[in-house]
């Protein structure tokens, strides 16, 4: 028996606030092994060992660091905006932490001896809860930047705020398949739906696949996957923080325990859209294909809760190893992808997706659904190949000049000979640029 | 004149200008280089590098330190090439008093300059891809690093600031078998590069990030006086070991690594092949050791005094174009000892290739020009 | 359906506020205070700050056209949800009158495009 939206909202006050404790204190370990994990796997891929020094294998290294900011000194500029400077963080954090409240754990567990579904909550517009706390979390950037009243925060601030926004869209837009062919926004739900595989046979080897998302809307889960690392401000996406180019971005002025808030905000939103990945794309907390084998007990009682921590550090790897392998992208061309590539991309997806399912649900004969494919590759191609506008051609120099009004400033001749001493035309001609 | 006319109708540029500081404290100017930008929005209008933060007086130093002593300040205003900045200065030194320096000596210098050169560059190929974002190459470059500094540590007790030039030849013979294991570290470092080579070069986001971006053209390149590496991806096909050798690249074949394209992406590779070359050279010069006997430097008079008069001496540095101006009126002391140095000239170009681009784009072009602010302000 | 599903949510909002409170409250009291008056600066690398108006003046105006142009997009999402929800129910009429919704922006879209909207720079 699996959870459904109607099983939520009987809790118990006291089961509720041990929920709520549960999903702060995993989201706060999470964030504190994510760390370490993110520096250990980065390190191997860097030839290096990584931390190792505080507890065993250093798994402690985190968490020191975080006691270490609690006793640094809180600065904050004469400049700032006092209220909105120490309000900023908490955003952050609050919007971070609550977004995660409708990620499915597992199925029915017994706490204490009440059967209570292993989620905090669900509501029928659940993954909107995800993406309205993504949203407000970007008040807590473009706030606490604008708040510094200093100039790299408020680039680092403005910069995010696009950023995030767009890719925001773009996430927004690729979800919109997901609940298509689950016919819900309940993320109880989605898992559900995705519990039923199919049967196939490879080499005369049957197997059953798993009914995930990930295979059925291929294209859905790569333009989430994208926009989720543009949404999280990571690597190759990681331009609100390019430490090479505004320091620190929008925390630059924030230290002590204000900057140890932005830091478990930025893991824990990490953690959130994989454990979302998980949800929508990765069958949830339900065991993958070879592990169901084993008997039902796999997806039941607590056991869910490891695949799905299994499946959220497989997608927390996949950004760590996005950020040891890639470089930066350039701030023009990173919005021009998500504009120009990842919205127009899911919009003709989601198109073609419902015409492929109404056509499905019409039963219509197969002339016509050829007919209907025809015609939307056509209109596709044809988007795709219109001639673009050649750019006027760039005028020379010598045309441009002359175009001047009259009475302009006087130019120097563009031919203009400076003669050369003796020595110094033996070096030119020694340094003739080679063609 | 045409970007400034495109610059004034430009996106949101109706009176948004802000000015920024880069530098001196800040993570990408290697130092403490400062960028005065006027900016509009994330385009840049005009750029003014300003410089001196670090100056040491390192040419008054020079005119109150003898001749030996003056190779101890040289070897520091570029600290990553410490050892072709001791040669240049040494080299004047010789010229003027006319010592012959042994041949065996010389050979041995040239290795060392090309190793020198491999640990530099190797800096550079680490460093400019950890500005554009990509943070594990550096940490390959460092390997490399790592197995040639153990042999230029063997061979002359320094990891950075060498001092192993002395007036007349070196400091002292190298130790027994130093120069096979120098060749295996050689070896080593060749057959590992190719992963720094694959992890970077032809990364799709690093293409897009430098191809094309900072295009210095062949004529700013030689009207600002910028030389080395940043000149060579210009087109600007000059190279001293080449064209007028000092040490013994006279009797070597230098392959000079060229590119046309003058842009970010064309400097970072003139870096990189020639770092092969490099190691290669050295290679050469290591084998061409092993076959010369005799010393490595010449008995020197106690107090060394070069006669009345000037020389000019200038190397190719792993960073460009490295000159010592010498002039002696026959004391123990230099008179005048000017320096020209590399990263003055290439930083001088920054203020033609910044206006216009984009600070991401500043960031990748900063780097790109391969600069050491210690060399800049000397 | 009852609102009770929804409680969880804010206690879960609740605790994080007062973490979040707690953590901003206490730093300045746990953290050791020395006073230098440059630290009272805003950073700009190391140098006396350029004076800025209060906020950092004006942004550039691109800023604003993103903020509008995900409002325009955020509003066909909120559209596209309901619908891609009860998809199965809506047959042959919802679809077409999605393609025609999805077409009326995809035409604003294309003028943004072409008039440089999308351009950063």
């Amino acid at each position: 028996m699996n959870p459904t939206l109607a099983d939520f909202g009987h809790d118990n006050g006291w089961i509720v606030a041990l929920k709520v404790v549960g999903v702060f204190v995993f989201l706060v370990v999470m964030t504190l092994f994510t760390i370490w994990y993110e520096r250990k796997v980065v390190a191997r891929m860097q030839v290096r060992p990584g931390p190792n020094r505080h507890g065993p294998f250093g798994l402690l290294q985190s968490l020191a660091d975080g006691l270490k900011l609690a006793f640094k000194e809180d600065i904050m500029p004469l400049k700032a905006d006092r209220v909105v400077f120490f309000l900023a963080p908490v955003i952050s954090t609050v919007c971070a932490f609550t977004a995660f409240a409708i990620i499915p754990f597992g199925p029915f567990v017994s706490i204490f001896g009440q059967k209570t579904p292993l989620q905090l909550t669900d509501i029928p517009v659940a993954v909107l809860l995800v993406l309205a706390c993504s949203g407000l979390g970007i008040y807590g950037i473009v706030l606490s930047g604008w708040a510094s009243g200093s100039t790299y925060p408020l680039l680092g601030g403005l910069r995010s705020s696009a950023q995030m926004i767009s890719y925001e869209v773009a996430m927004g837009l690729s979800i919109v398949a997901v609940f298509m062919m689950a016919g819900t926004m309940s993320t109880s739900e989605i898992v559900n739906a995705q519990a039923k595989g199919g049967q196939g046979e490879l080499f005369g080897f049957e197997f059953t696949y798993p009914g995930w998302y990930v295979l059925l809307l291929l294209p859905s889960f790569v333009i989430y996957a994208i926009s989720a690392v543009g949404e999280t401000n990571r690597a190759p996406f990681d331009l609100p923080e390019a430490e090479s180019e505004l320091v620190g971005g929008f925390h630059t002025e924030y230290s002590s325990l204000k900057f140890a808030l932005f830091f478990l905000a930025e893991y824990i939103n990490m953690v959130t859209v994989s454990a979302l990945a998980t949800t929508l794309f990765l069958g949830g907390w339900r065991a993958p294909w070879p592990i169901t084998q084993l008997g039902p007990w796999v997806n039941q009682g607590w056991w869910p809760l490891l695949w799905f921590t299994i499946k959220l550090l497989i997608l927390l790897f996949v950004f760590v190893w996005l950020r040891g392998t890639l470089p930066r992208l350039r701030y023009d061309q990173f919005m021009r992808f998500g504009w120009k590539v990842l919205i127009p991309a899911s919009l003709i997806w989601i198109l073609a997706l419902a015409g492929f399912k109404t056509m499905n649900n019409e039963n219509l004969p197969g002339w016509q659904r050829g007919l209907w494919i025809g015609g939307f590759a056509v209109i596709l191609l044809a988007i795709l190949l219109w001639p673009r506008k050649r750019p006027a051609p760039k005028l020379p120099l010598e045309e441009e000049v002359a175009q001047r009004p009259e009475g302009s400033f006087p130019l120097p001749p563009i031919d203009l000979q400076v003669p050369v001493s003796p020595r110094a035309k033996r070096i030119t001609a020694d340094r003739e640029p080679v063609q | 004149m045409t970007a400034e006319v495109t610059v004034a109708t430009g996106t949101g540029g109706l009176g948004t200008d802000m000015v920024l500081n880069i530098g001196p404290q800040h993570p990408s100017t290697h130092g403490v280089l400062r960028l005065r930008l006027k900016l509009d929005g994330e385009r840049v209008i005009s750029a003014e590098p300003i410089i001196g933060y670090m100056h040491r007086g390192a040419e008054k130093l020079f005119e109150v330190r003898d001749y030996r002593q003056i190779l101890v300040l040289t070897n520091r205003h570029d600290w990553l090439s410490a050892f072709s900045n001791e040669l240049g200065a040494a080299l004047a030194v010789e010229r003027l008093m006319g010592i012959e320096v042994p041949e065996r000596a010389v050979w041995l210098r040239t290795a060392l300059a090309e190793l020198n050169r491999v640990l530099n560059h190797l800096m550079f190929l680490g460093s400019y891809p950890l500005e554009i974002g990509a943070i594990t190459p550096v940490f390959y470059a460092f390997r490399e690093r790592e197995t040639l500094q153990a042999v230029m540590e063997e061979i002359s007790g320094g990891r950075m600031h060498y001092m192993f030039n002395r007036v007349g030849g070196l400091k002292e013979e190298a130790p027994a078998g130093w120069t096979s294991r120098a060749r295996d570290a050689i070896g080593l470092v060749e057959k590992r590069l190719p992963d720094l080579d694959r992890l970077i070069r032809r990364n799709d986001i690093f293409m897009a990030r430098t191809v094309g971006v900072g295009v210095l053209t062949a004529a700013q390149a030689a009207a600002y006086g910028a030389s080395g590496p940043v000149a060579r991806a210009s087109g600007l096909d000059f190279d001293l070991r080449r064209d007028e050798p000092y040490l013994a690249y006279g009797s070597l074949k230098v392959p000079v690594v060229v590119r046309t394209a003058g842009d970010c992406h064309s400097r970072f590779e003139v870096l990189l092949d020639q770092v092969y070359v490099s190691l290669e050279l050295a290679r050469q010069c290591l084998d061409r050791v092993d076959q010369i006997k005799g010393p490595v430097n010449v008995r020197l008079p106690k107090v060394v005094k070069a006669p009345e008069g000037h020389t000019y001496a200038w190397t190719e540095n792993p960073l460009g174009i490295n000159g010592y101006y010498l002039v002696s009126r026959g004391e123990k002391t230099p008179w005048r000892l000017k320096l020209r140095t590399a990263s003055f000239a290439n930083v001088q170009a920054l203020s033609t290739l910044l206006p216009g681009c984009l600070v991401p784009d500043l960031i990748a072009i900063l780097g790109s020009m391969f600069f050491v602010v210690g060399d800049v302000d000397k | 359906m009852s609102l009770s599903a929804y409680v969880p949510i804010v206690w879960l909002l609740a605790l994080a506020a007062a973490f979040g409170l707690f953590s901003v409250g206490i730093a300045p009291f746990v953290g050791p205070r020395r006073f230098n008056r440059a630290k009272l600066e805003a950073y700009e690398c190391g140098i006396e700050p350029t004076p800025q108006p209060i906020g950092g003046g004006r942004f550039p105006v691109k800023f604003y056209l993103t903020a509008m142009l995900f409002i325009i997009f955020d509003i066909e999402i909120i559209f596209l949800y309901p619908w891609a929800v009860s998809f199965d129910m809506l047959g042959v009429f919802g679809f077409f009158e999605m393609v025609i919704f999805i077409i009326t922006v995809a035409i604003a879209y294309a003028y943004v495009w072409r008039r440089g909207g999308l351009e950063w720079d």
